[in-house]
């Protein structure tokens, strides 16, 4: 093989220097802000500031975990039936799924939003069906159906595909063997869709716990998430140091949790956006 | 069970397009009410084609989404090309990693880690602050990169290197046999790559919110503030245009060239 050229040497140096200048820099400054004060003198006083935010951090995860599952819960089925469909009904659900993915997501919380408000449709339709009010928006309930919402189709897509990939002849050969429906399930089909559980989980609970827009629409400025905590003290240069401190220990908490996760699965999942 | 699996996606589409379609149906609502319907009316597209700060967003946003997935494609396309005559492998692997920090990072992350290099660089320079157009361009560049560098660089791993190797012996230059050899062959990658960073850019909300200043806003950073207090009800439409201008472009990609490859519309 012959050697490389200057040509192919230096392609990638453009790439490079603006992956150091624009992706390490600023994590590097992130890392700076945390640990300093103010006026850049190093510090702890950050992250000792940050035991007054562990409710919402609890908060953030915990709401976060049971978006994930819920979406698990009703997606995991929704993906399994729609793999079981025609190949043209398949095509169009596809669309379907992928029409609200396209979606802006401040339109789709925007729209939901709409729906359940106080004096939205929802709750103009019972009353005048005599039921009384339903109070959605502004309650923990009403964040958690605005996650689910908009993330649904994100546990879904992976799902699908792993699902569509999966050799019928597996489930065939489970049958013959004596295994009966719920054993296919659980023993032949669930086990080979793990990766797309996988990336499906990843790519609901992280953009749940980092929300801001959801939290604000649906929890009606009541529901402090870390996200919104992230947000506010960005607006003000003074408090610059303790975003950056709540943002590194997000960062890190994804970066384990995700790195767990992809340990139960063999292969890397593949990012299907 | 038919029935039931039939039921059980019905019922769940269903549940996904009902705000939509209840957007939709109330942007035409001459009352400008959620509550009740009480006539079919364009008053608020009317109010939406005249508001120009809406028209200035949408500008922004198609300038900011060209030029940004135009840069990326470039610096990611040759990028992929560099690492793909790569030898040492940690640099390889060390400089794929990098680039997909912003695709694993949730966005608030990379959007304040931007700000803080744009906000301490301002400091250092002892300027003012430069959030604006040049600072989005940046971030929306550096976010493109990964999806640029993940659909071109399996197109670089497939390429044959005896067709390389032959332009070579044929009397190419490295930068020739590149130019007419694998290039045409990497395209494919490339354009989706192009159209994947196109998309992300106008979608994109969290990263600009936090790198950007209120002389340029992008329409998504439009609808937000407008959505931030009293809701202007050509919101509604604004939205509902959006939603129809993205199915007619799925139904177009997903079933007008269907005959030929299909696959392309999957991303």
């Amino acid at each position: 093989m012959k050697g490389r050229s200057v040509f192919q040497r230096m392609a990638a140096a453009p790439h490079i220097v603006w992956a150091v200048m624009f992706i390490v820099a600023p994590m590097l400054f992130v890392i700076y802000f945390a640990f300093t004060d103010e006026k850049g003198v190093f510090s702890w006083s950050n992250f000792a500031s940050l035991a007054q935010y562990s409710n919402v951090f609890i908060l953030s995860i915990a709401f976060a975990l049971i978006a994930t599952v819920i979406c698990l819960l009703i997606g995991y089925p929704l993906a399994y039936f729609m793999s079981k469909a025609k190949p043209k009904t398949q095509k169009v659900l596809l669309v379907l799924l992928m029409l609200p993915m396209w979606c802006n997501l401040l339109i789709r919380t925007y729209a939901l939003m709409a729906l359940l408000d106080n004096g939205g449709l929802l709750n103009s339709l019972l009353e005048s069906l005599g039921l009384g009010k339903l109070h959605i928006v502004g309650t923990n309930f009403g964040v958690i159906l605005g996650m689910v919402y908009d993330f649904l189709p994100y546990m879904v897509l992976p799902i699908f595909t792993t699902m569509t990939k999966l050799d019928r002849r597996y489930i065939e050969a489970s049958a013959d063997l004596g295994c009966n429906s719920f054993q296919t399930m659980t023993k032949v089909v669930f086990p080979l869709t793990v990766s797309g559980i996988i990336s499906g989980i990843t790519m609901v609970f992280v953009p749940s716990i980092s929300t801001f827009y959801i939290s604000q629409k649906l929890g009606a400025g009541k529901i402090d998430l870390v996200g919104d905590t992230i947000e506010r003290l960005f607006q003000n240069p003074s408090t610059y140091n303790v975003g950056a401190a709540i943002s590194l220990i997000m960062m890190i908490l994804i970066i384990v949790s995700v790195g767990i996760m992809n340990r139960f699965s063999d292969n890397d999942g593949g990012i299907i956006v | 069970m038919k029935i039931l699996s039939k039921s059980y996606i019905f019922i769940i589409f269903a549940l996904l397009y009902a705000p939509i379609v209840l957007l939709i149906v109330f942007s035409f609502n001459e009352a400008g009410s959620l509550n009740e319907f009480t006539g079919f009316s364009g008053v608020w597209y009317k109010e939406l084609f005249n508001d120009e700060e809406a028209f200035n967003a949408l500008k922004n946003s198609l300038i900011l989404a060209v030029s940004s997935s135009l840069i990326a494609t470039v610096i990611g396309t040759f990028g992929a090309l560099g690492l793909h005559h790569m030898r040492k492998k940690y640099i390889k692997g060390a400089v794929n990693s990098v680039t997909n920090i912003p695709m694993m990072n949730p966005d608030i992350v990379t959007g304040v880690s931007m700000m803080l290099l744009f906000v301490a660089v301002a400091g250092f320079l002892h300027t003012q602050s430069f959030l604006g157009f040049w600072t989005m361009l940046v971030a929306h560049v550096t976010f493109n990169l990964p999806y640029v560098l993940l659909s071109v660089m399996p197109r670089f791993n497939q390429l044959d290197r005896s067709l390389s190797e032959a332009a070579l012996d044929l009397g190419c230059t490295p930068s020739q046999a590149f130019f007419k050899v694998e290039l045409p062959q990497i395209v494919p990658g490339i354009v989706s790559g192009l159209m994947l960073g196109f998309t992300m850019s106008l979608d994109d909300f969290v990263i600009s919110h936090f790198v950007s200043s209120p002389d340029f806003q992008t329409l998504p950073l439009y609808v937000y503030n407008q959505t931030a207090h009293n809701v202007k009800f050509s919101m509604y439409a604004l939205c509902a245009l959006i939603v129809a201008i993205i199915l007619a472009v799925l139904l177009i990609v997903n079933f007008a060239g269907s005959p030929k490859k299909k696959g392309a519309a999957k991303r």
